[in-house]
């Protein structure tokens, strides 16, 4: 049985273990899943994954979540280029130490920028009220920021020389905003010179396809049928408002 | 070479913080020489100049091997889990297995680890640095969604096994217990309604021995003192 992966591309760590997957030419059945429309709460999702999140992989028996486990577990067993995940004890640490970081440290940022930019209005019929919006801002830049001069600072990637999983993690966190129209490159020469080592890296191609869906976001959300998405509603009542 | 064998190995902690006890716990339990430096946050010596100097974002835990700086008790746990000769099943080398701790460290920060913090956060931290009484409304939703992710810890990773990720402790049980104590030390036990997790928590603490109760040693304090004042 081939390897499966369930991927919603509009999902930032659904894109990393796409382009990971591709880039390493793993071979795999691409899953479709939808979780704007709620498919990850269905009862054939919740045999693949207890943790009913995308992204998900089965292979064979196994079942697993969480976009960082897979990868890593994807490094292993197709003993990609080392690079991606060092086998050199402090190179290695350096990788895990953003990939801990970031959970809190940009995605919840990024996210919360889409939600609030684009699905919010769309689900709730309001825009969000501008200290919510300057807030969100405010944390966003200072994560942008950190990545800059922590993470970054003057080396080509993340853990050093090469591109790793640290830097894979990081660009399709920072290209969520960018899907809600708000251009986080702008301003930051540093943070663009290092997307496009990174894109230049994964490939312009691959690169473009796996960020194909959330860059055409704007357009996609102004046409979705929001009595779908009331299931949100009580999530964002709870975290964004 | 005769003479005193200098320690190498240096972790920055702060023992009220869940993430700094688990490393004082897995440094401990597996009995790796190392120099513990406090820092007391609540003293603001995460703000000096210094610690600056060695940890821009003023947090804890740091670990530092010779000249090697490294942040995020996740990757702290799993370098050292590598680099000494701990028992295998901390973060064990078959790749499902490890997948399995891998998967829990990675869902343990948008879930464990926030909800634990938020309730002794609204309970303890803010009305100290505030002088202003708890929240109610905010205590009870922080108690809400903590009690979802008990609810996930019970029906998801504990299911089957007797640990999160399977039949033995590993770095997985080491974290979520130590963000799981931190609400006693508002007097509050989260976990005295729940006999899974509670038998979960004998079999952690039994498995981790006297380490436990020496890093949990300022939390027990604090919530000492917070009964008191009750």
């Amino acid at each position: 049985m081939a390897l499966e992966i369930y991927l919603d591309l509009f999902s930032q760590p659904c894109r990393s273990v796409y382009i990971f997957a591709k880039k390493n030419n793993i071979s795999f059945d691409f899953m479709k899943v939808s979780l704007l429309e709620g498919e990850q709460y269905g009862e054939e999702f919740g045999k693949i994954n207890m943790i009913r999140k995308a992204p998900a992989i089965r292979d064979g028996d196994f079942c697993l979540a969480e976009s960082i486990a897979i990868m890593k577990y994807l490094a292993e067993k197709y003993q990609t280029s080392d690079h991606w995940y060092p086998a050199d004890l402090q190179k290695r640490a350096r990788v895990n130490e953003y990939l801990s970081w970031q959970h809190m440290g940009i995605r919840m940022h990024g996210s919360k920028m889409f939600w609030l930019r684009l699905l919010i209005p769309k689900i709730m019929g309001v825009e969000v009220p501008k200290d919510k919006m300057d807030g969100a801002l405010e944390d966003l830049e200072g994560s942008l920021k950190l990545i800059e001069e922590k993470f970054i600072g003057d080396k080509p990637f993340i853990a050093g020389d090469q591109i790793s999983l640290a830097d894979l993690v990081a660009i399709v966190e920072i290209m969520q905003p960018v899907g809600s129209g708000l251009d986080v490159f702008e301003g930051r020469p540093k943070l663009s010179a290092w997307r496009d080592r990174v894109q230049a890296e994964i490939g312009k191609e691959l690169f473009d396809e796996a960020h194909r869906g959330i860059l055409a976001s704007q357009e996609m959300v102004k046409n979705m049928d929001s009595s779908k998405m009331q299931v949100f509603k009580p999530k964002i009542l709870r975290f964004f408002l | 070479m005769a003479g005193r064998k200098t320690v190498e190995l240096e972790v920055y902690l702060d023992l009220l913080s869940q993430p700094c006890r688990a490393i004082h716990i897995f440094l401990n339990c597996n009995k790796i020489p190392h120099k513990v430096k406090t820092v007391a946050i609540r003293k603001g010596e995460n703000r000096t100049p210094e610690y600056t100097k060695l940890n821009p974002m003023q947090k804890v835990p740091v670990m530092v091997d010779n000249d090697f700086v490294l942040t995020e008790s996740d990757a702290i746990l799993k370098y050292l889990a590598t680099k000494y000769d701990v028992p295998g099943n901390w973060y064990p080398r078959h790749p499902e297995r490890r997948a399995r701790v891998d998967e829990y460290t990675a869902w343990h920060h948008t879930n464990t680890r926030p909800h634990a913090a938020k309730v002794f956060l609204m309970e303890v931290l803010l009305p100290h640095m505030t002088g202003q009484p708890a929240d109610p409304l905010k205590v009870e939703r922080a108690l809400a969604d903590l009690s979802d992710t008990l609810e996930k810890l019970e029906n998801m990773f504990l299911k089957r096994q007797p640990f999160l990720c399977g039949d033995d402790i590993s770095l997985a049980d080491l974290l979520a217990m130590c963000e799981l104590m931190q609400p006693l030390g508002g007097g509050r036990d989260i976990l005295k309604d729940r006999p899974k997790l509670l038998s979960w928590k004998s079999r952690v603490q039994s498995a981790l021995g006297d380490s436990f109760d020496k890093a949990h040693t300022v939390l027990y304090s604090l919530r000492d003192r917070s009964k008191a004042k009750l």
